[in-house]
C-alpha cells in the first residue's frame, strides 16, 4: 500500500509476540486513552452539578451521580473486553451481533417494556429504574456489519463491487428504519453519516459517494415537505432557524441553552454555580444538554478543553484508521470516527444553535448508561484495530 | 487498501476537524464576542411557581377516631397590595367589607397590620405573612356573602373570596384536648430565614400553614405532605415562556397517637370536676392538669389541661377578641407539660427511694412528732398532727412530714452539714434528677418545661446568678419602698445582705423542704405522672409519647415509634418493692382513702401518693393525686393537679378515682373488664386501619361516635 506519508509518525514496535500480556497494556494508544478517561471524569462532575438542582430533594443527592458512575464503571469493563476480542471471531460473529441488534431494536416497541422520553420510543426500562436504548448499540452493529462484507473476497487493491456496496445498504437500511419508527432523529442521521463515511472510505467508486450524499440531503427536505417527519420532529429541526415560531418546546429549549452558555462568558461561573443550570432553566441537562452546563459554569476555556479533548480522540482515532494493517480495521476506526464526530457536532452544535434539536448525547460526557457503554466499546474496537496493526507488522 | 481509500481517509480527517473549529469558532462567537449580552439575558429570566398545598393529614387517636380532619371553608382574602392603590389607602374597601361581614372595621385594619409595624397588635391579631401574600380575613362566611363579594368586584377591589381546606375537629366523645393536638398558623419569617435559600420544591413558602404548637408543629413536616408545584419558566415581560418542571402533591400523613379519645374525654371532665370540687370548697382552683400513661411503654393514653381552649378559634385566624380571650385565660399554654408546681408530699417516694439508697431501715420505726424545730424556724406537720413513732410505710400513708425531715437531716449531716462542698453528696435531689426531674421528659411536643430540683448545686448556681442583685439592692436599701414603708425595707435589706453574703449556702431547713417536695422544687404534672410510671414499673424512666405511628395517607405504614427507655433509676430493688409495698396502704388506709371508699381496691388495687403543696405568696395548697394501678400489676399511671384547690384527697382524688373506673369497668363495686372505655380493656396493639383512600375505619363493634361519653359525673 502507499505510505507516502504520515510515515515518520508510524511507530513499529517489535515486542516478541509471545509475551501477550505486556505488550497489550504498552501497545495500547495511551494518549486517546488520557483523553477518553479524562473526559469521563469531567462528565461526571458535570452531571453532578446539572442533577444538583433537580435532585434537592430529602431524598439521596447523588443518586443520578451515583448510576452515572456505575454506568461508567460497566462501559469501562465492555471496553476492554471489545478492545481484546479476536478480530476472526468479531467477523465470524457480526451477523448474529447484527441479528441480535435488530431483535433488540424492536424491544421498546413491546408495550409494557418500552418506555417513551421525549417523543421518542427508543428505551426499555429494566428493573432497578435503569433504561436501556438499543439504538446506541444498533450503531455497532452496523458499523461492524459493513465493515464486514466492504471489507471481504476482494483484493487488496480493488474497489469493492457494487454487489457488496448495495448488499451492505440493504443491511444498514433496517436498523436505519426501525429508529426512524422511534423518532430518534438524531439517532438516525448519526447512522446515515456512518453509513455514508464507511462506503467513500471502502474505495467504493466516487459516484456512489456522490449518489448517497445527495440522497440523504434531498431525503431530509422531502421528508419536511411530504410531512413525513412528525410535528414537532419538524418543530425540532426549524427551529434553529425561526426561533419564535415555537415558544414553549424546542426553541425555548435552544435559547435556553444559549442564554446558558453565552452567559458563561470566557471562564464561566464555577461548577456548581451556573444560574441557568442550577435554576434549572434548561431541559435535561444532564443528559442531551449538558454541554450547557460547560458552557456556563466553566466557560470558553473550559468547553475548549473538552473539545480539544474529544479532538484528541478524533486525532487518534484518524492515526489508527491510517495505519490500520487492513482493510476490516480500517473501516470500523472510519465508522467510529464518524458516529463520534457527527454525534459530538449535533449534539454541541444544538446547544449552541447550529444544528437542530434533536434527543442524542454527548459522548463520553452525557448521562446515560446505554451510550456510555457504546462509546467505550467504540473506543475498545479503535484500541482493537490498533494492537491487530502493531502486532502484525514487521 | 488503495490510493482511493487513503484520500478519502484524509478528507474524512479533514471534514471532523472542520466540525470541530466550526464549534470553536461559533462558541468564541457565543462566550467570548457576545457573552455579556446572554450574561444578563440569564439574569432576566426568572421562575414562578404554582403551588396548590397537599391535604394536611389526619391526627387520630388510638382506635383509628379522627381528632383532627379538614373540610373545606370559604375565606375572604384582601390583597394588600391592591388595597393601598384605592384612594385613602382603601379604608372605603374596608369600611365596605366591614359592613358585609358584619365586624368592626378596626378587626380588619388590624389583620392587616404586618406584625412589627407601627400601632400593629402582637401575634396573631396582626399579619405576620408575606406582604404580597393576600391575607385572610374571615373564614366560613356564606355562600351569599361570597357572591355578594365576588359579584362586585369594583366596590371590592383585591378581595376574594375562595374555597380553602381548613382543620376541623371532629371531638370525638367531646374531646378538646386542645395542648395536645395544637394550631396551626402563617409561617413565620424565621422559619423561612432558618431554611436559607434552598429551592427543593417541598420547601416552606410564604403562603404556607405550618403547626404552630402541639402535634400539629412537633410532626408538621409529616402532616404538611408535599405540595403540587408547577415551575413556569417567565422572562421580564411576565410572559411564560415555559414549563420547567411538574411535580404532583403527595398528601399528608397521618399521626396515629396513643390518645384514646374516649378516655381524654373521661380524663378532660374529671379535671374540670376537680376543678369545681375546689371552688366549691372556696378555693380559687384556677388552673389543672390530668395525666394518664401506660406504665409499661410511656405513651400517653390521655393528658388534659385546664384551662383550656377551642382549637377551632385558630381556623381561618383568630378574631381580636378571641384571642383577647385567650390571652386573658391564659388558657394557651399546657399546664400538663408547661406548668412547673411543687410537688409536695408526691415528692416523698423520691425521698423514700432515696432513703433506701442510702441505707436507711426501710422496715424501722421512726418518730413523728407534730414539729420540729432548727434554730428559730419551726417545721410543722399538716395540719400538725403527731403520731409518735410509726414505720417508714405508715409515714408514707399519712404523709407525715416530720419524719422525713428526720431522714433529710441525718443526710445533710452526714454530708458536712454547712460545710458541705459541691462536690458532697445530696441524695434526694440526684434520685430526683434519676428520676427524670429538672429536666425534660422529651415528650414529643414542643416547649415542654424543665423543672427544677431544689439541691445544693442549684442554690449554688442560682446564688451566682443573683449574688450580684442581691449585693446592690442590700447596699441601696431599697429606697423607693422605704418612702412607704420604711420597715419593710429594712427587712428587704436584711434579707439580701444576708443573701449576698452566704445566700449559696445549703442550709439545714433547705434540706429538710427539699425532703417534702417543697423550696425551690418545680415539677410539671407529666414529669410527676413519669415518676409514678416508673415507680410502678420497677424503675424504668420511659420517653413518654403521644405519637404511635406515620401511617401514610394511602394506608402504609411511614414509621412506627417504639418505647424508648430514657434511664433506669439505681435504686435498690428492695426499695421500689417496698415502695410497692406501701403506696397501696395510702389508698386503704391512708391519707387517700376517702376517695376511694367504696372502690373494689380488693380486685384493683391502687398505689397513690396525695400531696397537698404550699405555695409562696398563697394560703390554699395545690392539690395532687398521684397513683398508679393495678398496684399488683401495674398498668396506668394517673396523676392530677389543681392549683390553690386544697388537699390532694379532697380536690383531686375523687376525679383520679372515676378515672380509674372507666379504665378498668367499675361500676359501683363491680369490675368489668369489657366495660372499660379502653376496647378490649388495653392500649391496641395494632395500628389502625386506614383505607386506600385515606378514610380511617371506626374500631369494630363500637361506636366510634361523636356521641357523649357516659362515665362521667
Amino acid at each position: 500500500m502507499s505510505t507516502w506519508h504520515l510515515t515518520d509518525l508510524r511507530s513499529r514496535p517489535t515486542a516478541p509476540r509471545f509475551d501477550r500480556g505486556r505488550t497489550y497494556w504498552r501497545d495500547l494508544d495511551w494518549i486517546m486513552l488520557m483523553a477518553a478517561f479524562s473526559l469521563t471524569i469531567f462528565g461526571c462532575l458535570l452531571v453532578w452539578s446539572a442533577s444538583k438542582a433537580d435532585m434537592a430533594s430529602p431524598t439521596d443527592p447523588y443518586s443520578y451521580l451515583k448510576k452515572h458512575v456505575i454506568n461508567v464503571l460497566i462501559a469501562l469493563v465492555l471496553g476492554f473486553v471489545a478492545s481484546r476480542l479476536d478480530y476472526r471471531w468479531l467477523r465470524a460473529y457480526t451477523p448474529v451481533i447484527y441479528g441480535a441488534s435488530c431483535f433488540f431494536l424492536l424491544l421498546p416497541f413491546v408495550p409494557g417494556l418500552g418506555t417513551r422520553i421525549a417523543g421518542a420510543q427508543a428505551w426499555v426500562s429494566l428493573p432497578g429504574g435503569f433504561t436501556l436504548q438499543p439504538s446506541e448499540f444498533a450503531k455497532i452493529a452496523v458499523i461492524l456489519m459493513m465493515a464486514a462484507i466492504l471489507s471481504e473476497k476482494r483484493d487488496i487493491e480493488s474497489e469493492p463491487r457494487d454487489k457488496d456496496v448495495l448488499l451492505s445498504l440493504g443491511l444498514a437500511i433496517v436498523p436505519i428504519l426501525i429508529v426512524l419508527l422511534q423518532n430518534d432523529t438524531g439517532t438516525v442521521l448519526v447512522m446515515g453519516a456512518v453509513v455514508i463515511s464507511i462506503i467513500a472510505v471502502s474505495g467504493a467508486r466516487t459516484r456512489w459517494v456522490v449518489t448517497l450524499i445527495g440522497g440523504a440531503v434531498l431525503g431530509i427536505l422531502l421528508a419536511i415537505q411530504l410531512g413525513l417527519l412528525k410535528q414537532y420532529q419538524v418543530a425540532r429541526l426549524t427551529s434553529f432557524i425561526n426561533p419564535a415560531a415555537d415558544s414553549g418546546g424546542s426553541s425555548y429549549n435552544a435559547a435556553q441553552a444559549r442564554i446558558a452558555i453565552g452567559g458563561g462568558g470566557l471562564t464561566g461561573y464555577g461548577l456548581f454555580n451556573g444560574p441557568q443550570t442550577q435554576g434549572r432553566f434548561v431541559p435535561v441537562n444532564e443528559s442531551d444538554f449538558i454541554f450547557t452546563v460547560v458552557g456556563e459554569e466553566l466557560g470558553f476555556i473550559g468547553s475548549m478543553l473538552l473539545i480539544l479533548l474529544l479532538g484528541v480522540i478524533l486525532w487518534r482515532a484518524i492515526v489508527i484508521a491510517y495505519r490500520a494493517d487492513d482493510l476490516y480495521g480500517r473501516l470500523v476506526c472510519t465508522g467510529v470516527i464518524a458516529w463520534f464526530a457527527f454525534q459530538l457536532f449535533e449534539n454541541i452544535g444544538m446547544t449552541l444553535g447550529i444544528m437542530p434539536i434533536t434527543g442524542i448525547p454527548l459522548p463520553l460526557i452525557s448521562s446515560g448508561g446505554t451510550s456510555m457503554m457504546a462509546v467505550w466499546i467504540g473506543i475498545g474496537l479503535l484500541q482493537n484495530v490498533r494492537l491487530h496493526a502493531v502486532r502484525n507488522s514487521p | 487498501m488503495n490510493a482511493r481509500s487513503n484520500l478519502r481517509l484524509l478528507v474524512l480527517g479533514v471534514l471532523v476537524a472542520s466540525l470541530l473549529g466550526t464549534l470553536m469558532a461559533r462558541l468564541f462567537y457565543l462566550q467570548v464576542v457576545s457573552g455579556a449580552e446572554y450574561r444578563s439575558a440569564a439574569e432576566n429570566n426568572t421562575v414562578r411557581e404554582i403551588v396548590n398545598p397537599a391535604v394536611r393529614g389526619l391526627i387520630l387517636d388510638q382506635a383509628g377516631r379522627p381528632l383532627v380532619s379538614n373540610r373545606t371553608s370559604l375565606v375572604v382574602t384582601v390583597d394588600r397590595a391592591v388595597l393601598g392603590r384605592q384612594p385613602n389607602d382603601g379604608a372605603d374597601v374596608v369600611a365596605r367589607l366591614a359592613k358585609v361581614l358584619q365586624v368592626p372595621a378596626t378587626d380588619i385594619t388590624d389583620r392587616l397590620k404586618p406584625c412589627g409595624t407601627e400601632g400593629a397588635k402582637p401575634p396573631p391579631v396582626c399579619w405576620n405573612g408575606s406582604t404580597y401574600q393576600p391575607v385572610p380575613v374571615a373564614s366560613d362566611v356564606s355562600t351569599d356573602t361570597a357572591l355578594g363579594i365576588m359579584e362586585k368586584r369594583t366596590e371590592f377591589p383585591g378581595i376574594t373570596a375562595q374555597l380553602q381546606a381548613v382543620r376541623t375537629y371532629p371531638e370525638p366523645f367531646g374531646v378538646n384536648a386542645a395542648h395536645i393536638l395544637g394550631y396551626l398558623g402563617p409561617v413565620t419569617e424565621e422559619q423561612l430565614t432558618a431554611q436559607g435559600d434552598a429551592q427543593n420544591f417541598d420547601r416552606l413558602r410564604r403562603t404556607d400553614v405550618v403547626g404552630r404548637s402541639g402535634l400539629e408543629s412537633e410532626y408538621d413536616s409529616y402532616l404538611r405532605g408535599q405540595p403540587a408545584v408547577t415551575t413556569l419558566a417567565v422572562d421580564t415581560g411576565g410572559r411564560v415562556t415555559g414549563t420547567l418542571d411538574e411535580k404532583a402533591a403527595k398528601a399528608g400523613d397521618y399521626i396515629v397517637t396513643s390518645i384514646d379519645a374516649k378516655l381524654q374525654s373521661v380524663v378532660e371532665k374529671q379535671l374540670v370536676a376537680a376543678i369545681q370540687r375546689a371552688q366549691a370548697q372556696g378555693y380559687p382552683g384556677d388552673s389543672g392538669a390530668a395525666v394518664v400513661v401506660e406504665v409499661d411503654t410511656g405513651r400517653i393514653l390521655a393528658m388534659a389541661s385546664y384551662p383550656t381552649y377551642d382549637p377551632s378559634i385558630w381556623v381561618g385566624g383568630v378574631t381580636k377578641a378571641q384571642f383577647k380571650d385567650l390571652m386573658k385565660s391564659n388558657s394557651l399554654s399546657s399546664n400538663a407539660i408547661q406548668g412547673l408546681f411543687a410537688p409536695g408530699s408526691t415528692y416523698k417516694v423520691i425521698s423514700t427511694a432515696a432513703a433506701g439508697k442510702e441505707g436507711f431501715s426501710l422496715y424501722s420505726k421512726y418518730p413523728c412528732p407534730n414539729q420540729v424545730k432548727i434554730g428559730t424556724q419551726t417545721f410543722r406537720n399538716f395540719e400538725s398532727h403527731a403520731y409518735g413513732s410509726i414505720p417508714l410505710s405508715r409515714a408514707l400513708e399519712v404523709s407525715c412530714n416530720t419524719v422525713f425531715y428526720g431522714i433529710a437531716d441525718r443526710m445533710w449531716e452526714k454530708a458536712g452539714g454547712t460545710d458541705a462542698t459541691k462536690d458532697s453528696p445530696d441524695p434526694i435531689a440526684e434520685t430526683a434528677k434519676q428520676f427524670g426531674l429538672g429536666s425534660k421528659t422529651g415528650i414529643d411536643l414542643p416547649n415542654e418545661s424543665s423543672g427544677r430540683v431544689s439541691s445544693r448545686l442549684f442554690k449554688l448556681a442560682n446564688w451566682e446568678d443573683l449574688r450580684e442583685q442581691w449585693c446592690a439592692n442590700a447596699v441601696a436599701g431599697y429606697p423607693e419602698t422605704r418612702k412607704t414603708n420604711p420597715k419593710l425595707a429594712d427587712y428587704y435589706t436584711a434579707l439580701d445582705k444576708e443573701n449576698c453574703a452566704d445566700g449559696f449556702r445549703w442550709r439545714e431547713g433547705d434540706a429538710l423542704n427539699a425532703a417534702i417536695g417543697q423550696g425551690d422544687t418545680a415539677v410539671t404534672p407529666l414529669q410527676m405522672a413519669m415518676v409514678y410510671a416508673a415507680v410502678a414499673n420497677g424503675g424504668t424512666v420511659y420517653k413518654p409519647t403521644i405519637a404511635k405511628a406515620i401511617v401514610g395517607a394511602d394506608g402504609k405504614v411511614v414509621k412506627e415509634f417504639e418505647p424508648q427507655v430514657k434511664a433506669k433509676v439505681k435504686v435498690p430493688r428492695a426499695t421500689i418493692d417496698f415502695l410497692h409495698k406501701a403506696l397501696p396502704g395510702v389508698t386503704t388506709s391512708g391519707s387517700g382513702e376517702t376517695p376511694f371508699l367504696g372502690f373494689p381496691l380488693g380486685k384493683i388495687p391502687v398505689a397513690s401518693k396525695t400531696g397537698s403543696a404550699q405555695v409562696t405568696g398563697s394560703k390554699v395548697s395545690t392539690s395532687w393525686f398521684a397513683s398508679y394501678a393495678p398496684a399488683n400489676k401495674p398498668k396506668y399511671a394517673v396523676v392530677m393537679m389543681v392549683t390553690q384547690g386544697g388537699t390532694g384527697s379532697k380536690t383531686s382524688g375523687p376525679s383520679v378515682r372515676k378515672i380509674y373506673e372507666a379504665l378498668f369497668g367499675v361500676n359501683g363495686t363491680t369490675v368489668n373488664p369489657s366495660k372499660s372505655v379502653l376496647i378490649g380493656d388495653a392500649p391496641m396493639k395494632d395500628l389502625p386501619t386506614i383505607r386506600p383512600d385515606g378514610t380511617p375505619v371506626a374500631p369494630k363493634g363500637r361506636k366510634s361516635g361523636v356521641d357523649s361519653a357516659g362515665s362521667s359525673g
